[in-house]
């Protein structure tokens, strides 16, 4: 890559970031140039990020339609699955799912519901919610 | 001394290369990437993040801080806590001191990060070389970004305490003892060959260019599923890896090019100079694949799985042959 190849195509998912990618410059010397994103980039990200929210709103609709619990919403807003909210809290992931069933959650204790807030980095009052 | 933050591409090298530099040993961040043979090419489908299969261009975290203990002889302090507060507290105790401390931290926790980058990956490298007294907040030197960032204390213990695959378990790492210029005529041929020995003889079949034409394998597989909204995905992860998360583009393959260069003048080989432009074709090529990758992601070109990958086991063929010549070179 050519130091005036590297894209600049201001990626918003970078939010105004500018990283360091190495092209050849005019000289023939291999050197960090700063860029301000490539669509490829922009396309991948998007793509993974588009996948997570789309998750997160579909638990949020069943939370509605009382057929999930609001933690199946939140695990996905935090950008989480299954295995691994099981080995941030260290709980069975058949106990995890079994908090999914919405009159199970209401009666979580404030400890369990603890334990779950403090790995998704919210408040227990969040965590109750599905907004 | 003051601390002077410059940008990085990688992490850990970045990290590597400004503390080395802080000690008065000027290493470019290439030259710690090289020295430590950090690249290489891991297909990785046992280790799935979010369904999808681990796809890596380098060798595995603390590598590259390992790895440059013995060139440059270097002694590093590694020190884990299983309590959070005793972390946060040694932190404090070294800034204090005057160290610069180097730190693994989750992306996800860290405030300045742009939201779309905030993922569950463990392993990201910050240096702290200082702390405002007052507020509480950490000066944190972070590679990838083009000036120094501030995080609060609350932000940074989560950070270092998140849990999961490759947990930092609140790591700090610093030098103790002051590192050497060493002599390059043996170290740099020692980390050529070892670089290639992991992409041509490591004995499993998914690291190095048998990784490769193993993940092509893999996405011409994803054609007999018939479900091209998951093979979209697995694509995406794959061009992900290579170029958004800080690899200075084309999977590693530019920066260790430009280790190549540095080294040429160092040992006074021009043969190296001729495959480090060698080495910037084969990134360009990566390049392209990721492009047609995310032209079809996009529907802008159709979905050809085959094509893809018959792009790879060029890609295969042609590091191979990089590979043995640099083999020869070294």
């Amino acid at each position: 890559m050519l130091e005036s190849e590297v894209p600049q195509e201001g990626n918003v998912t970078l939010g105004g970031h500018r990283k360091g990618v190495y092209a050849r410059g005019d000289d023939g010397k291999i050197q960090l140039v700063q860029s301000a994103g490539w669509e490829v980039e922009e396309i991948v990200t998007r793509q993974a990020v588009d996948d997570l929210n789309r998750m997160a709103e579909d638990a949020r609709q069943r939370v509605l339609a009382g057929q999930t619990s609001a933690l199946e919403y939140h695990m996905h807003k935090a950008r989480m699955d299954l295995p691994l909210l099981s080995q941030t809290t260290g709980l069975w992931q058949w106990r995890i799912r079994r908090h999914f069933r919405p009159d199970i959650f209401a009666g979580l204790s404030p400890a369990m519901l603890g334990r779950y807030a403090s790995v998704m980095g919210i408040s227990v009052e969040q965590l109750k919610k599905a907004e | 001394m003051e601390f002077q933050h410059s940008q990085a591409s990688h992490c850990e090298s970045g990290v590597m290369s400004a503390m080395l530099r802080h000690q008065g040993l000027p290493i470019s961040e290439p030259m710690a990437f090289g020295l430590s043979s950090a690249l290489s090419f891991a297909y990785l489908p046992i280790i799935k993040i979010n369904g999808l299969p681990l796809v890596a261009y380098r060798m595995p975290p603390k590598f590259i801080i390992k790895g440059l203990q013995k060139p440059l002889g270097l002694k590093m302090c590694f020190e884990t806590f299983r309590n959070q507060e005793a972390g946060t507290r040694r932190l404090n105790e070294l800034l204090a001191s005057g160290n610069i401390v180097g730190m693994q931290t989750s992306v996800f926790f860290l405030p300045y990060m742009p939201e779309d980058l905030r993922f569950h990956f463990n392993a990201h490298n910050v240096l702290a070389f200082g702390r405002d007294v007052a507020s509480g907040e950490y000066q944190l030197s972070d590679p990838v970004f083009d000036a120094p960032v501030t995080c609060p204390p609350e932000a940074l213990q989560k950070a270092r305490f998140a849990k999961g695959a490759l947990a930092p378990k609140g790591l700090l790492y610093y030098s103790t003892g002051k590192p050497s210029m060493p002599d390059w005529t043996k170290v740099i041929p020692k980390a050529l060959k070892k670089t290639t020995r992991i992409m041509l003889d490591t004995p499993v079949p998914i690291i190095g260019i048998r990784g490769i034409r193993r993940l092509a394998n893999a996405i011409e597989g994803l054609a007999a599923k018939n479900d091209p909204a998951q093979a979209k995905m697995f694509i995406g992860q794959v061009v992900r890896m290579q170029e958004e998360i800080g690899t200075g583009g084309g999977g590693f393959r530019f920066i260790y090019a430009s280790y190549l260069q540095e080294a040429a003048e160092l040992l006074a080989r021009p043969r190296l100079n001729e495959l480090s432009e060698n080495l910037v074709d084969i990134g360009d090529e990566w390049r392209e694949f990721a492009l047609s990758a995310a032209r079809m992601i996009r529907d802008r070109e159709p979905l050809a799985l085959a094509a893809l990958a018959d792009k790879l086991r060029r890609i295969a063929d042609r590091e191979k042959a990089f590979f043995l010549d640099l083999r020869r070179a070294a």
